[in-house]
């Protein structure tokens, strides 16, 4: 089942890199066509789920590869994989349907986007750390090309600093992964049996330098401050489908790490970090929300506004570790956690979108540059107003969820985390005050013969946002997916 | 599940999902949806209507799944009974005055007061912290939408702003409060709060305060009702009469228990209510405008609702709520009237604008005779029943609300007078300036008036027998303190008293009063602008010192390779370049000998031999 899901994209790419006289029209449409076909597959793959007994793994599959390094093709999914594998097929089917209207070589962008899906949802579905951090690293160099081969501005900058700040995160991780093989007796790379070993559980000082290792180079692509200075610049000089890429879908690797590698397998140094983590995901989304609210830059905003709500998953993980608080509050902050992964996801794709139509249309991010879009534009309005309430975390749409149960289990678990509450304050008055400059007011600057959201853009930002919508309303199917396994998460971690 | 819980059941779903649904939708057809909108609204809110009153007889409670242990809830008890129907019923009058009178984009703005709706029927009938928060934040988006409505004026986009952004720093208090609750294992059924364990108690007593305290537009969260009155009139009658406002009042009074058990939230929500009754009641007096008086009005008379829930007057507290509603809205729907149809709402322009349309002067009459708690009167009855608990609590909290009853007088009587004085000669000259006036009130914007000050007159029957009776025994209160007979002529004498005075000598107006006590720049200056100032100073930081500290170590590392280069230049590469050249050098020198000449060739034969003979000896 998931050999399928996560190579169909990858064959897709390769006959799309090598059939050069493709014509555009075919290859807007064939990439459509497989990202369709994948959420075809996913949808199955979520009908035939069933959560599997012990906190086990679902559609699992294990081949050796490496096996002189006990590394092996090692694949499953659980409550915590198979939501963002969703969301991946979800996304970048947006991006495809987004992008028909790419008239800037469409055949290779097609390729590269299907590339980056294969290794996306390889690193959601990895079980061996090896595994994982091929799909991680691939996933760095497809989006340097994607930012530097679509992208506008000074792409060329951003995308290397994109690479080499990733790149070196991906090497600190890599460092953590081979403390763990050699912690480990026998030294494996499988995720379920480190999990299952704990292997450096007695030995604080060396457990606490590994962690350190891991969180280092997840932070930076999560990103949390201080590493989080490379997301705003790719996202102001990428396309508009890299950015809804970088910000939906890799940015979840990082978050995504903590709860399938950094927490499962060193328990014990995540309990005695967990309230530096805490610390970090509070000053990550205090400070990304402030710093959001000094942007006049309406893509820079929104890569801040990031910074902020991957804030909340830290915030959520860290209460996680701190055993004091009840079991019950700490599982509700790790399924808020993995809720707002997909959330987050979602509607910040769809504003990254809408953020890239601003480009599309008149080469300008400024909020300066506009005023009274609803006038000339009345359904991008529209949509920029309910991703922005979406974003701010309005009730009926999934931020809510998410952030509710994040701050409920948190604070339920430690006190400290009601610190961070400022936080959805001050984005509802970055958001509020980004729909009022740009949408409301007189027609002015840019905004004069804005065209509106064309069908297939109005598809794509609008699946989006329904999806958004759907979470809020009924959030019930996606929570009873994540619990089960957040649930495991906390079981472990308490060890 | 029995046949009529069944039914009570799907019935109190449809009042929720009717309106949102509907609302929705025409929010989404948008333009092509404007003809048929105002009749699909009306239509709406009459089922919701009908949908109310039978869930209120039939009392149904639901819960469906929603987050993990924490279900949504929702549930019709005597306090919800009384709440719901009121609530639609003032929606299908103001909806029916907002047929005629609002002209632009009928779709969107009945598409929102639907929604609106909605919101509020969840939270009137909530059981639970997250379907209470979910309603409570929808109603708060969808009120900015609503205040924002003509959205090419940025004046009223910004005090949309403000509504929103002042309602959810408290709001955030519900977050905690839901927190709080699970940290002290009580679970997140408002009925259970009073059960958390004790210091978490205090927080979600503390958080639920703050939240109630911040949608009543109570102190020090008032001003933005001030900047709310931007908004379209209907709006107005709606949000900051009988829901959204009042569900911050009706929020103390449905967890007036847990307020209780503290021992301290009680005691403050009911100061905090009294004060804010009395300085707002001064506020009011103050105001040049219409919807000013009535917007500031509307606090002080949910600080009566408030204090009524601080010390434990849950009936009273709804009948005041409920007779308030009825009477809060008439009055704004007759300002709106006169808006549309004369252009203004300053009450200098006002002079006699009862006398142009009769229907409408004479119920805004009724209604401002009850505000001014006028006997025999809706609110003259139901304020004197919080007063009478109050004054089970403490004489200096019955003072406090006795003057602010006594203010209630004035800043009515002050309408009152201004609008049945005599038409003056240059009435003309102060019309239209904020909109174009039609200079006609159509009968269906009467219609609604007429039924509201049926309302306001007669609601304070709800504190009287029987129906009276019955409320307080569905609410538990049936030995509740009710006002005495001298406390209820000396309310009874003071306003009409006070009415009396208001007509002979002219109420000061001072600035700390007409500009809502300072809160709106106090807020500005001591957290909007050192926020924003933050927020810069951060943004520079993250550019010039964050980022470029990673830049520098980038340059650091490319300066580090050019060393390390030159070192491998000079170094490594000059070490090997040395050896070769030294070698040539020796190659050089040795190819010197190969002279070619048999004599040298001799000589250096004995040299060597010389040498070695030397060496041989040495080293023997």
């Amino acid at each position: 089942m998931l050999g399928p899901i996560v190579f169909l994209p990858l064959a897709a790419a390769a006959v799309l890199a090598a059939v050069r006289r493709m014509p555009d029209g075919v290859a807007r449409w064939s990439w459509v066509a497989v990202t369709v076909a994948e959420l075809a597959l996913v949808s199955v793959a979520i009908a035939r789920y069933d959560t599997p007994a012990g906190g086990g793994l679902a559609f699992e599959q294990q081949v050796p590869w490496i096996p002189s390094v006990n590394s092996s093709y090692h694949v499953g999914v659980d409550g915590l994989s198979l939501p963002l594998v969703a969301l991946t097929a979800v996304v970048f089917c947006a991006c495809a349907v987004y992008a028909l209207r790419e008239d800037r070589r469409p055949r290779a962008q097609a390729a590269l986007f299907l590339f980056l899906q294969s290794v996306c949802l390889g690193v959601f579905v990895a079980q061996d750390l090896i595994l994982f951090f091929v799909f991680f690293d691939l996933s760095i160099v497809g989006m340097y090309f994607a930012i530097a081969g679509w992208g506008h501005g000074n792409a060329a900058r951003s995308a290397l600093k994109f690479f080499l700040y990733t790149f070196m995160g991906s090497l600190a991780l890599l460092v953590g992964f081979i403390g763990l093989y050699l912690a480990a007796d026998p030294h494996t790379f499988d995720i379920p049996e480190l999990a299952a070993a704990a292997p450096l559980a007695d030995s604080p000082v060396v457990g606490g330098l590994v962690l350190a290792a891991v969180l280092v180079g997840l932070a930076v692509k999560t990103p949390t401050v201080p590493f989080h200075t490379w997301l705003p610049p790719a996202h102001t000089d990428a396309s508009a489908v890299g950015s809804a890429v970088l910000a939906g879908v890799l940015l979840k690797l990082g978050t995504y790490g903590f709860v399938r590698i950094a927490m499962p397998l060193l328990p014990h140094a995540w309990q005695g970090w967990s309230w530096v983590i805490l610390t970090i995901g509070i000053i990550s989304v205090l400070y990304g929300a402030l710093v959001a609210l000094a942007q006049t830059n309406v893509k820079r905003m929104i890569a801040y506004t990031s910074v902020n709500h991957m804030g909340y998953v830290v915030v959520g993980v860290g209460a996680a570790g701190i055993v004091s608080g009840g079991a019950q509050a700490r599982e509700l902050a790790v399924t808020g956690a993995v809720t707002q992964m997909v959330s987050h996801g979602l509607i910040t794709a769809a504003l990254f979108l809408l953020a890239g139509l601003l480009q599309d249309r008149t080469g300008s991010y400024d909020m300066a540059d506009y005023g009274g879009l609803a006038k000339p534009a009345p359904r991008y309005s529209g949509l920029f107003a309910v991703a922005a309430f979406a974003s701010l975390g309005l009730p009926a749409f999934s931020g809510f969820i998410a952030e509710f149960q994040v701050f409920t289990g948190s604070i339920g678990a430690t006190w400290i985390a009601a610190l961070a509450l400022p936080g959805i304050l001050i984005t509802a008055a970055l958001f509020l005050r980004a729909v009022q400059r740009l949408l409301t007011g007189p027609t002015a600057g840019r905004s004069g013969g804005f065209a509106d959201v064309g069908v297939r853009e109005g598809v794509a930002i609008g699946g989006l946002l329904v999806l958004a919508l759907v979470i809020g309303v009924v959030p019930g199917p996606l929570l009873d997916l994540i619990t089960p396994a957040s649930q495991t998460v906390v079981d472990l971690v308490s060890r | 599940m029995t046949g009529a819980s069944g039914l009570g059941t799907a019935l109190l779903w449809a009042v929720v999902v009717l309106p949102s649904g509907v609302g929705a939708a025409l929010c989404l057809t948008g333009r092509r949806a404007d003809r048929p909108a105002p009749v699909v609204a009306v239509l709406t809110a009459a089922l919701v209507l009908v949908g109310a009153v039978a869930v209120a007889v039939l009392r149904p409670r639901t819960t469906v799944p929603f987050l993990p242990r924490a279900p949504f809830g929702l549930g019709v008890d005597a306090l919800s009974a009384v709440v719901l129907p009121t609530v639609a019923t003032v929606t299908v009058l103001v909806l029916l005055f907002a047929a005629v009178d609002i002209r632009e984009r009928p779709a969107r703005f009945f598409g929102l007061m639907l929604l609106f709706v909605a919101a509020v029927a969840i939270t009137a009938t909530a059981t639970t912290l997250p379907a209470l928060l979910f309603a409570w934040e929808i109603m708060g988006a969808t009120s900015y939408a609503l205040i924002g409505f003509s959205w090419r004026e940025s004046d009223r986009v910004g005090a949309g702003t403000t509504a929103f952004l002042t309602t959810r720093t408290a709001d955030l208090g519900l977050y905690l409060a839901a927190g709080a609750a699970l940290a002290g294992g009580s679970g997140l059924a408002l009925a259970d709060l009073p059960g958390t364990s004790s210091p978490a108690r205090d927080v979600v007593a503390a958080g639920v305060l703050v939240a109630a305290l911040g949608k009543a537009a109570q102190l020090p969260f008032s001003f933005w009702l001030s900047r709310a009155m931007e908004g379209p009139s209907p709006v107005s009658a709606l949000l900051h009469s009988a829901a959204m406002v009042a569900m911050g009042g009706y929020l103390l009074l449905r967890t007036a228990p847990l307020l209780e058990s503290t021992g301290w939230a009680a005691p403050t929500a009911a100061w905090v209510g009294a004060l804010t009754a009395l300085l707002l009641g001064a506020v009011a007096v103050a105001q040049r405008d219409l919807k000013q008086l009535l917007g500031a009005s509307t606090s002080a008379q949910l600080g009566f609702v408030v204090l009524g829930a601080g010390v434990g007057s849950v009936s009273g507290g709804v009948a005041h709520l409920v007779a308030h509603a009825a009477t809060k809205a008439l009055l704004f729907l007759a300002a709106g009237a006169w808006l549309s149809a004369l252009g203004t709402k300053q009450l200098s322009a006002l002079h006699g604008a009862a006398r142009r349309w009769p229907v409408v002067g004479g119920t805004a009459t009724v209604a401002a005779l009850s505000l001014a708690g006028v006997v025999p009167l809706s609110l003259w009855a139901t304020k004197d029943d919080v007063l009478a608990a109050a004054m089970g609590s403490s004489l200096a909290l019955y003072l406090v609300g006795l003057a602010a009853a006594a203010l209630s007088a004035a800043y009515a009587g002050k309408v009152l007078w201004l609008i049945w004085r005599p038409l003056p000669a240059d009435a003309e000259a102060g019309y239209d300036t904020e909109e174009e006036g039609t200079r006609r009130i159509a009968l269906l914007e009467k219609v609604p008036l007429v039924v509201l000050a049926v309302g306001a007159a007669v609601l304070g029957l709800l504190v009287w027998p029987p129906a009276g009776e019955a409320l307080r025994r569905a609410l538990g209160e049936a030995a509740a303190a009710r006002p005495t007979v001298p406390e209820l002529l000396s309310s009874a004498v003071l306003s009409v008293l006070v009415v009396l005075a208001v007509r002979r000598w002219r109420l000061p107006g001072p600035r700390w009063a007409a500009s809502w006590l300072g809160l709106g720049t106090a807020t500005q200056v001591l957290v909007v602008v050192p926020v924003l100032r933050l927020a810069e100073a951060l943004a520079r930081l993250d550019d010039r010192v964050i980022d470029r500290a990673v830049d520098g170590s980038a340059r650091m590392s490319l300066r580090a390779a050019d060393v390390v280069a030159e070192a491998d230049d000079v170094g490594f590469d000059g070490a090997a370049e040395g050896v070769a050249a030294g070698t040539r050098r020796l190659g050089a020198l040795a190819r010197r000998t190969q002279t070619g000449q048999l004599h040298q060739y001799y000589v250096q034969a004995t040299v060597v031999l010389a040498a070695a003979l030397a060496l041989l000896l040495a080293v023997r």
